[in-house]
């Protein structure tokens, strides 16, 4: 008679501890990501009670929002979506320079999606405290780059880890988590960018 | 035989701490990642600060035992209450049920420790961090936060002094930490528990605990974040002026209303899911019997977390609410009764013919089941439209919560404390001393908080630090029972240190009780079963069923007998 070894892949073995942990970690995140997006919800709720129950929405002066040039930067956003993909496709055949290349140029595109949003922010006449309107929108789109800030951070330190050896075996979970990551950040810009400049 | 070697190595080695750590009590000061060692940092932290937030209620009772504000300054008591609900809410009953959960859900479902360590040990020592923040506020010019523990606008938005580091901008940073911290946690609960359980035991086979602790700690992953948004608008209203609920710039006050309840409320049933879950697992042990409906038990956790986040504007209904949502949300929050209910009367199918031992932990219990239908039925006379306008902002809404917060919730995690005591410390407690506990805890809690209920239906407003002399004799009654339920305190105090110093040994299983905490040594070593995971073969709670809850059941009982 033998006790019984642990046969549920779930609970960790000192051999597969590794794999196992990097397992959790993705499960873990992609908790915290469901839960991250109802701060999202509460701030698209919070924006779209303040636009409905307005008297004067937007501060005096200002006719509306131009949004031509942000969708100029969306499209550049939401297209790196596709480069994540394309890197995360390189990796999964192991070529890991296709992986690094397409992975830097996603890194780019949400560098000049923020590069758009800063000259945005100083061209605006109005200000975080030009009443709700103005709140709202700062709010949003700030956290909002926040976010695709530390997505850019976050693909930098998967870029670094790319370049220690062998590290690919158990470290392909960082690069699922991370680019599940960039699929909410955009995501959450579409829908952002509907409701601030679509919807007037 | 080979098998048992095993399993004896196991047990018979001493325990020890995670490799690197300190092995005396300098481990409970160290940033340690056992969930043990944790556990017992989030309970001994959040018994601090219900010493500091009874205090603060102590002092309010002592105001309010004349008519007069006489004893403190008006001002500060708008801070004492503040601070009260803000610490007892934040720092005692959120950490005390994570350290709850911390010791059991590991060694419930056989996993040798979180699924993240290290974040579970960062989630915890954010805890002491906003506790010193929050202490601090009582130190700023203008004093702490005096708004209520709810921080409405306008009245929270209101900086008369113009610091930028006030007592409201404190209360706004513990809160966002503490929600940090909490999220932190229910991440890892939750990948805990849908990950790292024992071979064999699927979710229908899981304790009744930890559906309760999984069903709790989804509603924060749901709703703190609503809280955190809504949270952060408000400093930047009071910090930076901007109009997201300045009414002078556009804003809307009742906004922050809905965020602040949309998790507020569902943050009750945090609190007390994890006690409903102590329940299940006390009265079976302490009846002999199986719990009564498992799967009607664990599912309904599961509706009332659905149910939880679509009841939130019954704190609101005199908030200028149109009448539709009054009505709509009246009927959500009745219909809590029906799960809740189902789970009460399991209850009382339960203990129903069994063989009651009333040790000090069913005593708590006990306790906490009556005070708890208590607050229900005031519960749902407070859903109700009528009714709620007319107690609106009165005691009665002050008695309410603290029958649910007290005489249910703390209760029960007494009972939780007293039942776990021997398995995590290895000693057990003194039943005089506990016995003693229970009987001032309980005379307190209906002394102090029944009063309140006549007194907020003859119209006393809650948050006044002086009133019409015709509310004196229930005051004074409602004074007293505060008091007394201060003086419980020491008893249960003593208890715990005197126990765990010098109490007589626990064997591992001192209650007879089924589960996988209980086939481990008291205390468990650092990793629980590390490697030696037992097959779960047949569901929970097979008191009087003779059948086995594991492989080699008798195996591992004969070698923690011998060791």
């Amino acid at each position: 008679m033998t006790i019984s070894p642990p046969v549920d892949t779930a609970a960790p073995s000192p051999e597969g501890h590794e794999a196992a942990h990097a397992n959790y970690s993705l499960t873990g995140f992609i908790i915290f990501l469901c839960s991250e997006s109802v701060i999202f919800l509460a701030f698209f709720s919070g924006y779209a009670v303040l636009k409905l129950s307005a008297l004067q929405w937007l501060p005096p002066g200002v006719e509306g929002l131009e949004w031509r040039t942000p969708l100029l930067y969306t499209v550049v956003l939401v297209s790196s979506s596709g480069t994540v993909a394309l890197a995360e496709h390189f990796l999964s055949r192991g070529q890991l320079w296709g992986f690094r290349a397409f992975w830097l140029l996603s890194m780019a595109m949400g560098a000049v999606f923020l590069y758009g949003q800063a000259i945005e922010w100083r061209s605006l006449e109005f200000g975080i405290t030009s009443g709700s309107f103005g709140s709202c929108f700062y709010l949003l789109t700030g956290f909002h780059g926040l976010h695709v800030l530390s997505g850019i951070l976050l693909m930098a330190l998967m870029l670094q880890r790319s370049f220690r050896p062998a590290n690919y075996a158990a470290g392909e979970q960082g690069v699922i988590a991370t680019s599940l990551f960039w699929h909410f950040v955009d995501v959450i810009w579409v829908l952002l960018f509907l409701l601030l400049y679509a919807w007037s | 035989m080979t098998s048992t070697a095993g399993v004896e190595s196991r047990i018979l080695r001493a325990p020890h701490p995670v490799p690197g750590a300190p092995d005396n009590w300098k481990r409970f000061f160290s940033f340690n990642t056992d969930a043990k060692v944790i556990g017992i940092q989030y309970i001994a932290t959040a018994l601090f600060f219900l010493l500091v937030g009874g205090l603060l209620a102590m002092i309010m009772r002592g105001e309010l035992i004349t008519p007069e504000a006489d004893l403190v300054d008006r001002t500060v008591y708008n801070g004492l209450y503040t601070m009260h609900g803000t610490i007892m809410l934040f720092l005692f009953i959120f950490p005390v049920l994570n350290g709850l959960n911390n010791l059991l859900i590991p060694c419930m479902i056989g996993a040798p420790d979180m699924a993240f360590p290290k974040l579970n040990a960062a989630a915890f020592w954010l805890v002491p961090v906003f506790g010193v923040i929050l202490m601090a506020s009582f130190l700023v010019p203008g004093g702490p936060a005096s708004s209520g523990w709810w921080s409405y606008p306008p009245v929270s938005l209101q900086n008369p002094l113009g610091h930028l580091i006030n007592g409201e901008a404190l209360w706004i940073l513990a809160v966002a930490l503490s929600g940090i911290s909490s999220i932190m946690g229910a991440v890892n609960f939750v990948t805990t528990i849908l990950r790292m359980r024992a071979p064999g035991m699927t979710l229908t086979r899981m304790p009744i605990f930890c559906w309760t602790a999984f069903s709790a700690q989804t509603i924060q992953l749901i709703g703190l974040p609503a809280l955190t948004g809504g949270a952060v608008m408000l400093l930047f209203d009071l910090v930076v002026g901007t109009s997201f609920y300045r009414p002078e710039g556009g804003g809307d006050p009742v906004l922050y209303q809905h965020f602040f309840w949309f998790y507020s409320h569902p943050a009750v049933y945090v609190i007390i899911l994890p006690v409903f879950g102590v329940f299940s697992e006390l009265f079976p042990v302490y009846a002999r019997k199986p719990l009564f409906g498992y799967p009607f038990v664990a599912g309904a956790s599961l509706v009332i977390v659905g149910l939880s986040l679509i009841v939130w504007v019954h704190h609101m209904f005199p908030s200028g609410v149109p009448q539709w949502m009054r009505d709509a949300f009246m009927v959500t929050t009745m219909l809590i009764a029906v799960p809740t209910g189902i789970k009460v009367f399991a209850w009382l199918a339960t203990l129903w013919g069994g063989k009651l031992r009333l040790n000090t932990a069913m005593l708590f219990a006990l306790g906490g089941l009556f005070n708890f239908v208590f607050a229900g039925v005031t519960g749902i006379m407070l859903a109700t439209v009528p009714v709620d306008i007319h107690v609106n902002n009165t005691y009665f809404v002050v008695g309410h919560f603290h029958y649910v917060i007290y005489g249910a919730a703390t209760m029960g995690v007494y009972a939780a404390i007293y039942h776990w005591f021997p398995k995590f410390t290895g000693h057990m407690y003194y039943e005089g001393l506990g016995k003693l506990h229970f009987l001032l805890t309980f005379i307190g809690t209906n002394l102090n908080f029944f009063p309140m209920h006549p007194l907020g239906l003859m119209g006393m407003p809650r948050r006044v630090s002086s009133y019409d002399p015709e509310f004196a004799f229930w005051n004074v009654i409602a004074s007293l029972g505060a008091f007394l339920l201060g003086v419980s305190i020491i008893p249960f105090l003593l208890n715990l240190v005197s126990s765990w110093v010098r109490g007589a040994k626990a064997p591992a299983n001192p209650w007879n009780a089924i589960g996988l905490e209980w086939l481990l040594p008291s205390p468990p070593p650092a990793e629980n079963f590390e490697e030696h995971v037992p097959t779960v073969i047949s569901g929970p709670y097979g008191y009087g069923t003779g059948r086995p809850l594991v492989e080699h059941q008798e195996e591992i009982e004969r070698a923690l007998l011998q060791a």
